[in-house]
This record gives C-alpha cells, sequence and structure tokens, in this order.
C-alpha cells in the first residue's frame, strides 16, 4: 500500500475519532502496491498477498509480501518506505542509515497481476474469436464475434487504414489491435471495482510508458528516407532555420520523443484522474459520514448519483483513450512509411 | 511522487506480457480474424455483385420481352393489315368479276335477242312476202277468170312495159 501513514487496521478504528486519511486511501487505490487489498474487517485486512522478487547485493531474495504485515514489519532488512520519492516501495537501510532502493525490484505487484489477467483475458477473447472466424467461416458473426467485430473493423477501416495507406496497414494492422484491445480492456476492467478488475493498469505510467516505447520504436524503425529527410531538412521552412543554427533539425528530432511522450502522459494522465475523481466521489460519503451517520446517508445518495455519472463517463472515457492511443500510433506509422506525392 | 515514477519491475513485467499478448494474438488471432473478415466482405461483395448482375439481366431479359412482345404485336398488326387488304382486294376481284361477268351475259344475252329478232323479221317478212304472193294470186286468178279480163290485164302490163 502506497502512501500509507496509518495502516489500515489502524484506520478503521480511528476513523471515526480523528477523521479519515481520504488522501492515502485514494492514492492506496491508483498506486502499486505488493498486496491485492480487498477490504478490511474489523481488525483484519483481506488481502491476496503476491510474492515479492528482489535481486540486491548478489542474491535473488523472494518472499511472500504477507510477511511485511501492511508496513508494520520489516523482512529481512527491507520494509515499506513511508515518506519521500520512493514512497511505498521496498527499501533497506545502507550502512550509513540511509534508505535505499534494492537494486532490482520485480516483484509481481498488483499492478503487474493485473496485467497479467487483462492480458491473458485478452488474448483468451481473441483466441475464441479467431476459432470462431475460422470455425464459422463464411458465415454471419456470433456472440462474442459479432461484439467485437464493429470495433475490429473500425480499427482496421477508420484507424489503420485511413491512417497508414491501403497498401502498407496490414504490416501494422496486428500491432495496433492487439494494442488497442489491451488498452480497452485494462480501461474497462479498471472501472470494474471487483477482483480481478479495479486495479489502475492503463493510469500507471510505466504501463502507459512500455506502450508508448513501442509505438516509439516500430515508428522509427519503419521510418523511410522521406520522413527522415522531413526532420533533417525540413521542407518549406526558410534556410536560416536549418543553417548555421540546425533550429528545425532539433525541434523535428524533438518531436520523435515528444509523441510517444504525449502518448504516454495522455493514457495516464486521463486513466488515473478518472479513478482518482471515481474515488474522491466515493469517499464524500465517508467523509460527511464522520459529522453523522444521517449526513453520511444523505450525502451518499447524491454521491452515488455523480458516481454512477462518472462511472458512464468513465466508460466513455476508456473508448475515447483506447482509440486515441491507437489512432495517434497509427499516424505517426502512417508518416513514417509516407512516400511523397511525385508532382 | 510515486504516480510518475515508473518502477522497474512494472516495467519489466508489462514489456514481457505486451510482447506475449503481441506474440499469441499476432500468430494466433489476428491472421484468422482479419482473414476471416477479409474472405467474408469478399463473398458478400460478390454476392452482392452477382445480384446485380442477375437484376441486370432481368431486365435485359424483360426488355427482350418487351420487345418480343412489341415485334409480336406489330407482326399481328401487319399480318391483320394484310388480311383486311386482301379480303378487300379479294371482294373488289369477285365484284369487278362477276360484273364483267354479268355484262358479258347481258350482252350476249342482247346479242341473241337481236339475232332472234332478225330471225323474227326475216320469217315474217318471207311468210309475209308468201302470203302477198298468194293473196295476189287469189286476186288474180280471181280478176283473171273471164277471157276479156285476162286479154285486158294482159294489154294493160303490156302498155306498162312498154311504157318502160
Amino acid at each position: 500500500m502506497a502512501a500509507k501513514e496509518t495502516p489500515p487496521s489502524e484506520k478503521g478504528a480511528k476513523a471515526a475519532e480523528q477523521g479519515l486519511d481520504i488522501g492515502g486511501m485514494i492514492m492506496e487505490h491508483v498506486t502499486d502496491a505488493y498486496e491485492w487489498h480487498f477490504f478490511t474487517v474489523g481488525e483484519h485486512n483481506i488481502s491476496l498477498y503476491l510474492p515479492v522478487i528482489l535481486y540486491d547485493q548478489g542474491h535473488w531474495i523472494v518472499f511472500s509480501s504477507s510477511r511485511l504485515k501492511h508496513g508494520h514489519a520489516s523482512y529481512k532488512g527491507y520494509y515499506l518506505c513511508e515518506h519521500g520519492s520512493d514512497i511505498g516501495k521496498l527499501v533497506r537501510k545502507n550502512a550509513s542509515g540511509k534508505e535505499v532502493l534494492p537494486q532490482l525490484d520485480i516483484s509481481i505487484t498488483k499492478t503487474v497481476l493485473a496485467i497479467f489477467i487483462n492480458a491473458f483475458l485478452v488474448i483468451l477473447i481473441f483466441i475464441s474469436i479467431a476459432r470462431s472466424y475460422r470455425k464459422r467461416e463464411g458465415k454471419a458473426p456470433k456472440g462474442m464475434q459479432s461484439l467485437l467485430e464493429p470495433l475490429i473493423i473500425f480499427i482496421r477501416d477508420d484507424v489503420a487504414k485511413d491512417s497508414i495507406g491501403e497498401e502498407k496497414y496490414e504490416r501494422y494492422l496486428p500491432y495496433l489491435m492487439s494494442l488497442f484491445f489491451f488498452i480497452l480492456f485494462s480501461n474497462l476492467f479498471g472501472i470494474v471495482p471487483i477482483f480481478p478488475g479495479g486495479s489502475n493498469v492503463t493510469g500507471n505510467i510505466a504501463v502507459t510508458g512500455v506502450m508508448a516505447f513501442f509505438t516509439f520504436v516500430i515508428t522509427t524503425v519503419s521510418g523511410n528516407k522521406h520522413y527522415w529527410k522531413d526532420i533533417f531538412n525540413t521542407p518549406g521552412v526558410p534556410w536560416w532555420l536549418k543553417y548555421p543554427v540546425p533550429l528545425m533539425p532539433f525541434v523535428e528530432l524533438m518531436g520523435i520523443f515528444t509523441k510517444p511522450f504525449v502518448l504516454m502522459v495522455r493514457l495516464f494522465a486521463n486513466m488515473l484522474s478518472g479513478h482518482i475523481v471515481l474515488a474522491g466521489f466515493i469517499s464524500l460519503i465517508f467523509i460527511f459520514g464522520t459529522f453523522g451517520v444521517g449526513m453520511g446517508y444523505g450525502v451518499s445518495v447524491f454521491s452515488i448519483a455523480f458516481a454512477i455519472f462518472l462511472d458512464l463517463l468513465e466508460v466513455l472515457v476508456a473508448f475515447i483513450q483506447a482509440y486515441v492511443f491507437v489512432l495517434l500510433s497509427a499516424l505517426y506509422f502512417g508518416m513514417a512509411t509516407e512516400v511523397p506525392e511525385h508532382h | 511522487m510515486q504516480l510518475i515514477n515508473p518502477g522497474i519491475g512494472l516495467i519489466f513485467w508489462m514489456t514481457l506480457a505486451f510482447l506475449i499478448v503481441l506474440f499469441i494474438l499476432g500468430k494466433f488471432a489476428w491472421p484468422a480474424i482479419l482473414k476471416g473478415l477479409k474472405e467474408r466482405e469478399q463473398s458478400i461483395q460478390e454476392a452482392l455483385d452477382a445480384a446485380k448482375e442477375a437484376q441486370e439481366q432481368m431486365k435485359r431479359l424483360k426488355m427482350d420481352n418487351d420487345k418480343l412482345l412489341k415485334d409480336a404485336m406489330e407482326e399481328r398488326d401487319a399480318i391483320l393489315a394484310e388480311a383486311r387488304k386482301m379480303k378487300e382486294k379479294i371482294i373488289g376481284d369477285a365484284k369487278g368479276k362477276a360484273t364483267d361477268e354479268a355484262s358479258v351475259i347481258v350482252e350476249s344475252a342482247k346479242e341473241k335477242i337481236n339475232s332472234e329478232k332478225l330471225a323474227a323479221l326475216r320469217e315474217i317478212k318471207s311468210t309475209v312476202a308468201a302470203y302477198s304472193i298468194e293473196i295476189a294470186e287469189k286476186i288474180l286468178r280471181e280478176e283473171l277468170k273471164d277471157k276479156a279480163k285476162q286479154k285486158k290485164y294482159i294489154e294493160k302490163l303490156l302498155k306498162e312495159t312498154s311504157l318502160n
């Protein structure tokens, strides 16, 4: 649990007297953790404890996150950092008593598990759809197949074909499709509040960063002569912007990196803010609940109404963000492979 | 802030998971799905084309039918018109022939009547002559019963003859 000033068990007990740590609660929802916390019953936390995998000082260290006792205990010198930039991560004290991160922390965290679940579901769904395409060859779509076929056709025709062009789009189609459906399913599962949904996968910068990096690599690798020429010798720009100070080439070169960077930030920020606002609305009930039970019930009506509205908005955002990510990726591929028209 | 501080572990696992998704879907899902879609689209397009072709053919057939019908009607009209014309011609011919024949009959009848008339007249003439001679003979015989009268008459005749 990240940003945990007070452990959850104490939190429940103290809530009535000293108010709730709403910020901490919301942060707990949107950040990564070493365990998957479901809910707290009285003094007991109901959590799925995930394996911690560390490589430090020449050793592999593997243990269950239950040994950390929700941040109360340390195991082999490793404990959850409670402040600073590494808050919520496993750290140890070095010889001089300073907190340092382990050399490598590839623990199966909550987000990692959610990624695995999402990836597994996406694979399962599309393998089964592929099977029905093979089995029902030349027939009308049915079930899951007909549910997702409009989206598949949409990505193929309106995103890939339109952005990349009739001749080359087929090469990028598998990537764009996988990307779109992975993002879409992750977004949608993130809205579902119960396990295995509810984890903030696409609102995690590492996740969006990896996907943006893939787009960056594919764009750069498939860039043709025309693409690079446009970057280093931008046409239609006065010569003094290129020589002696290569201002335009520099800006264009920056553009190569800013484009995927923007992709990463846009998806991350949109999904994260959605989760935070939703959690905020639900938390309002508990904030007002501390003023009085009646107040809590009264506010809950409005809070739930707003939360439902936001949930629906989030469904829309889930589609839009997946679409935007894939559309922009396709546009970058289109730019990279564009063949100049001969005049 | 831990929010914008990507963890190495997460990056590692995400890359791995995403690569696996890309690989498995790229190998087992997308080719089949896209191929199936394309084939179905093609078959639908073909069906539509075939339907259009059939429609066109129907139209052509109908046009042909109409043309045939029109031709048949025209022919029928032409045949009818010809028949009518022929009928009129036959009637006309028959009328003409009948008139001719009638006039021939009338002519021959006239001729016959004429010749009969002439024959009758000749007979009447000869009969009248015979009667006249007979009457004259009788009158002469009556007149010349006595010699005196004969002599007187002969003298009279001689007188007339000499005068000629």
